[in-house]
């Protein structure tokens, strides 16, 4: 090497090609779905007026008298969701505990656990309810119940990396003072995980309101049962009026739940 | 003595009041919401629905999934697949936007409380709703499924983009707006480039929940597996539909455990 190339320090750049692979195969993969899916935005563009026409008839003119009959079905569905979020939380709590490994130091049970609990959170709620009115009959029952496990999967999740991430010292500190795992869970465990355990069932609640406003669609209760009755006589006044309804009462409720999680943690 | 060496804190003076005021609130909120519970029993058929149920969790629908046609599973599962993918990349577009309107240090406090307030919209409406509405306008099918994620995604996306937005480096926005460097250049060489990699991240996110909405769409006809299995369950044919939740499970496991590999890789 020669002393004039030393100042000269050439960088040279790095190769692209893998950067153009992923390109090219994200390119690929979302062009390939949306012709197997038959997507055509120039078909949706020349419909645009229909959408225009029916979004007119569902909330320019929707029936105001119809409320009346809404606010029952309505009140249903925030019961629906209660109950699943609350019944959903109790047996959350137990389950989270057998799922954390720094508390049940068992591979051999927190493996099979966290693994029920992710089926259970992938089985949508529609799907889970669905089931449910085959065997409990239409009505808000079954909805009620599949609210529950969906709950009980999600609460389990988050509640269970909340205790795995403790401040250990604590436990420790119990430990070293000859503490009984009992002692643990009341001393260190509970109050370091009850704000975000109580957030988490707020938030459990917010996804239930908003699933139960569509479970009736199933027949699983709830206002989606009204609004699935008046689809099929294509009475869009009433239809608009229903998803008016609904979608300010989730909105409220949205608002007041995500308040008190932003006071809890 | 023992006074002067147990001084013990004074205990924080909690507003026991209002404390119990929220307990009442709460307990008799859920009390109320129990008295709606209208248990029926179970139905007369509910027993003879189980052991059908359990028979069929264990004699999968073999047929089913070996079937290459339309009608078969694969196909099934392909076009869930599609429908997730094009409403995820149809809402991480028109996110893009909404975002920045949603953004303060973008568009200024007054037109970003606009902005958010619009996309908990968009958020609060629920794309099954929305499935039904582009149904009566394009038809039933895989489309109106793509619409709805598309639209009702933009909820969430465009909520996780704009708090990227507020929270990025401003330094570099200043020193292309002092350059002389106009709007578009700004959007382009300050904002996009520093964002990028969370706006991939959180929509790879958002393609895992929508795999789950996809597969629950076709419960009212706009396309996805959900069809084929709300059909398997009118009919009481519960190899196939348990066949259905089976493939369900493990396709959605599958596609969160890649998707998680490659947002743990982009951030």
């Amino acid at each position: 090497m020669s002393e004039a190339s030393v100042d000269k320090i050439v960088v040279e750049k790095p190769l692209r090609v893998k950067f153009y692979f992923t390109i090219a195969l994200v390119a690929f993969l979302i062009l390939g779905s949306a012709y197997f899916a038959g997507f055509n935005i120039f078909e949706v563009l020349a419909n645009l007026d229909q959408t225009l026409r029916l979004l007119e008839r569902l909330f320019i003119w929707p029936d105001w008298s119809y409320i009346s009959n809404i606010v029952g079905p309505l009140l249903e569905t925030v019961q629906m969701a209660i109950v699943g979020s609350f019944l959903g939380a109790i047996v959350a709590f137990p389950v989270s505990l057998l799922a954390a490994d720094n508390f049940i130091e068992n591979k051999y049970i927190n493996t099979p656990v966290r693994l029920v609990l992710n089926v259970f959170r992938t089985i949508p709620a529609l799907v889970l309810a669905s089931l449910f009115v085959a065997v409990f009959g239409i009505g808000s029952f079954a909805g009620i119940v599949a609210l529950f496990i969906f709950s009980f999967g999600l609460i389990s999740k988050l509640t269970y990396e909340s205790i795995e991430s403790i401040d250990y010292g604590q436990v420790e500190a119990i430990v070293s003072l000859g503490g009984t795992k009992l002692e643990v869970l009341r001393y260190a465990i509970i109050p370091q995980i009850l704000p975000q355990f109580m957030s988490y069932t707020l938030y459990a609640f917010e996804v239930n309101v908003r699933a139960a406003a569509v479970l009736g669609y199933v027949g699983a209760g709830g206002i989606g049962q009204t609004y699935e009755r008046n689809l099929a006589f294509r009475l869009f006044d009433r239809v608009g009026m229903i998803i008016i309804v609904s979608f300010v009462a989730v909105l409220i409720i949205d608002l007041i739940s995500s308040n008190i999680r932003k006071r809890l943690v | 003595m023992s006074e002067n060496i147990v001084n013990l804190p004074k205990k924080p003076q909690s507003n026991k009041l209002y404390k119990t005021l929220i307990y009442i609130v709460v307990f008799s909120l859920i009390i109320w919401a129990f008295q709606g519970l209208n248990y029926k029993g179970v139905m007369e058929t509910a027993s003879g629905t189980v052991s059908g149920m359990i028979r069929g969790l264990l004699n999968p629908d073999v047929d089913y999934i070996t079937n290459m046609t339309i009608d078969g599973l694969p196909n099934a599962v392909l076009e869930t697949i599609a429908i997730a993918i094009s409403g995820t990349f149809v809402s991480g577009i028109l996110a893009i936007p909404f975002a920045l309107l949603a953004s303060q240090n973008i568009v200024g406090e007054n037109v970003a409380k606009v902005g958010k307030f619009i996309i908990t919209m968009i958020r609060t409406f629920p794309e099954l709703i929305l499935a039904l509405i582009f149904i009566s306008v394009v038809g039933p099918g895989a489309p109106a499924g793509i619409l709805a994620l598309g639209i009702h995604s933009i909820g969430m996306l465009g909520k996780l983009y704009s708090e990227s937005i507020e929270s990025m480096d401003i330094g570099v926005k200043e020193a292309l707006e002092s350059c002389g460097g106009n709007k578009a250049e700004v959007l382009f060489r300050a904002v996009l480039p520093q964002v990028a990699p969370e706006f991939l991240s959180y929509t790879l996110f958002r393609f895992e929940i929508n795999m789950r909405a996809a597969s629950t769409l076709g419960l009212v006809g706009a396309g996805g597996i959900g069809a084929p299995l709300i059909f398997a369950i009118r009919s009481r044919r519960w190899d196939r539909a348990f066949t259905i939740v089976i493939v369900l499970v493990i396709t959605v496991t599958i596609i969160d455990y890649i998707s998680g590999k490659i947002r743990k890789k982009l951030v």
